[in-house]
């Protein structure tokens, strides 16, 4: 049972103490610390006792949705579930308590570590190098727009334009502008993926790069992405592609047979560190031979079998990032992609597409599939056939939350109105899948017997339907009475 | 439904031609697919715009977009009354919802736009 959980302003009443010195048992000495340095009243500050504070907080906890509890199946967001164990590792205290500014010869390692993850992305991906020193995605795809604009530079070639497909991730033309390059948007076709055609009417050697994401943000696979370097390279582009999809291809293709120079991954997606709590996350950045040179410093290499970190590296972009990037994040990865394997991996990415599909066409006679080209991880519907019934995507998201699941993503990507995106992950039994195709088909067949449920959704929440439309225009990020 | 004496770009923005001036909004199609708009930001008056160059931006609930010039020309006014409330644009999209008006630089760009009865045949063929 989920009750309102009142704010802890509200629980407060005056006097009420978490916790009480004992009584002193000396003269109290007063004004010992000057005036300047003793704190003033928090006015307002809410007053409950221990048991009240840890009933409230647990309380709030229990509202929580978390891939803990279920399927989390939002779409380009990869909510798969991490081992524990791969946790546990993290957390041993001698990686725990590494500290950066520790000399060479005490992090061997730590050195060795980031190595053997670099070496083992590189044959996961086909690419020549990687840094891992990103933070996260966006980070990483910043890092590799800076490496691609050096490359340009190094060839004394002032290139102005980013290419980006309509259907990339939203933070590539972010990412792209950010590294001061105009933005031209390429249009998909009428089977989701890049119009090659239109693609050959802009690229022209004002162009420094393409990025793109594959399989794309519909899940379709770009087939025609070895015709699209060509493109690119026969006009001295390069091409950047947002690894994030990654979880669909691993031991299946790699981004290096595809053409691709640069690309980023997220091991907060892939590669064993839950993505979505606000990090820390790890985006690395792997580059074919030519740009290795301009890969962020330190690099980690070794000589007469001790691991140093190298600064001397005068084309680098330079540091992209205090100290060695998130360290723990990388151990993680590291420690999955050793305990799955390369055959393990494979099946990942294997049952990963065969649960999207398995979704896909368990719920194709019930919601509309705006394209039909085979998908990969994740499948896209819309709410068009629902539409008729006055319902729109936000109340079928908010009604599935009423059966327990949280939502997929929503109007994202922009190509399709009233999007709806499922990426339900290798880690889902066919049975918690089931449940799912369940609840969306009821809800289905609840648009069209009694939309007002769906309108009014959610109903079985601590909380209502949210008015996010005045949230977002009258914005109040502090409580006060 | 769409003003027959506006052009209309396949980006889902409208203009209204007044002498060498435009008038430039986003459509009720548009509107109604980016549902609630809780933000927008307009161009600064004096701003040279090429036609299909960025604008400005839009914010909604669901998406952030970008407006495209239908036109090459001089942002001359804006409409203020936008920033503070923006729901004119769910409201009246077609009217009080104006979001700039444009000094056309080369009025055959024109000849580039659609009429209201392409525009809403355009809009049939969307996803």
């Amino acid at each position: 049972m989920i009750k309102k959980e009142p704010l802890i302003f509200e629980l407060s009443s005056e006097d009420k103490r978490a916790f009480q010195l004992p009584h002193l048992d000396v003269p109290a000495e007063k004004d010992i610390l000057d005036k300047s340095i003793m704190r003033e009243e928090i006015k307002g500050f809410p007053q409950l006792s221990e048991n009240e504070i840890i009933r409230h907080f647990t309380r709030l906890s229990q509202m929580n949705y978390c891939v803990d509890i279920g399927l989390y199946p939002l779409g380009s967001c990869t909510m798969k579930y991490s081992p524990k164990i791969n946790e546990k590792i993290a957390l041993i205290p001698d990686f725990l308590n590494s500290h950066p500014y520790f000399p060479e010869e005490l992090i061997q390692g730590n050195l060795e570590i980031l190595k053997i993850t670099e070496e083992l992305l590189c044959e996961i991906t086909g690419m020549d190098a990687f840094t891992l020193f990103p933070s996260a995605g966006a980070h990483g795809e910043l890092t590799g727009m800076m490496i691609i604009r050096a490359y340009h530079d190094s060839k004394e070639e002032r290139r102005k334009k980013v290419l980006i497909p309509d259907s990339a991730h939203g933070t590539n033309p972010a990412s792209a502008h950010f590294s001061g390059y105009e933005i031209e948007e390429i249009p998909s076709n009428e089977r989701g993926t890049v119009d090659v055609k239109k693609l050959k009417e802009r690229i022209n050697e004002d162009v420094a790069a393409l990025m793109i994401t594959n399989p794309n943000t519909l899940g379709v696979f770009e087939d025609e992405i070895s015709e699209i370097s060509e493109v690119l390279h026969s006009k001295g582009a390069l091409l950047y592609m947002d690894g994030a999809n990654l979880n669909a291809l691993m031991g299946i293709t790699r981004p290096r047979e595809m053409g691709v120079d640069v690309i980023h991954l997220n091991l907060h997606k892939t590669f064993s560190t839950p993505h979505g709590g606000g990090g820390p996350g790890s985006g690395p950045v792997g580059v074919r031979d030519k740009l290795i040179d301009f890969l962020p410093i330190p690099r980690i290499e070794k000589k007469e079998g001790k691991y140093f970190l190298d600064y001397n590296r005068p084309k680098s972009i330079g540091r992209i990032r205090a100290f060695y990037g998130n360290f723990l994040v990388v151990i993680k990865a590291l420690a999955y992609i050793l305990s799955m394997g390369p055959e393990g991996l494979k099946r990942v990415s294997q049952i990963a597409v065969l649960n999207s599909n398995y979704i896909r066409k368990s719920l194709e006679k019930f919601y509309y599939l705006p394209y039909k080209s085979p998908t990969l991880h994740e499948c896209v519907f819309s709410d068009k056939w629902q539409n008729e019934f006055g319902i729109k995507t936000l109340d079928i998201a908010k009604r599935l939350m009423d059966y327990g699941f949280h939502p997929p993503t929503i109007y994202f990507p922009l190509i399709v109105s009233g999007a709806l995106m499922i990426e339900p992950t290798e880690t889902e039994s066919k049975q918690e899948l089931d449940e799912f195709i369940q609840a969306m088909r009821k809800i289905a067949q609840e648009a069209k017997e009694n939309p007002e449920l769906l309108k009014s959704a959610p109903h079985k929440t601590p909380v209502r339907r949210l008015d996010e439309v005045r949230a977002a225009r009258n914005l109040i990020l502090k409580w006060s009475k | 439904m769409y003003p027959k004496d506006f052009y209309y770009t396949k980006d889902h923005e409208w203009i209204q031609v007044k002498g060498d001036t435009g008038v430039v909004g986003v459509t009720d199609f548009a509107q109604s697919h980016l549902g609630d708009i809780v933000y927008i930001e307009l161009p600064k008056i004096g701003t040279k715009v090429k036609y299909r160059q960025i604008l400005g931006t839009i914010e909604s609930v669901k998406a952030v977009a970008d407006i495209y010039s239908p036109v090459s020309g001089e942002v001359v006014e804006v409409n203020e009354e936008l920033s503070n409330t923006p729901e004119l644009i769910n409201q009246d999209p077609h009217g009080k919802g104006w979001i700039a008006k444009i000094k056309i630089a080369d009025d055959s760009e024109l000849q580039n736009l659609m009429t209201a009865s392409e525009y809403e045949k355009f809009i049939e063929g969307q996803k």
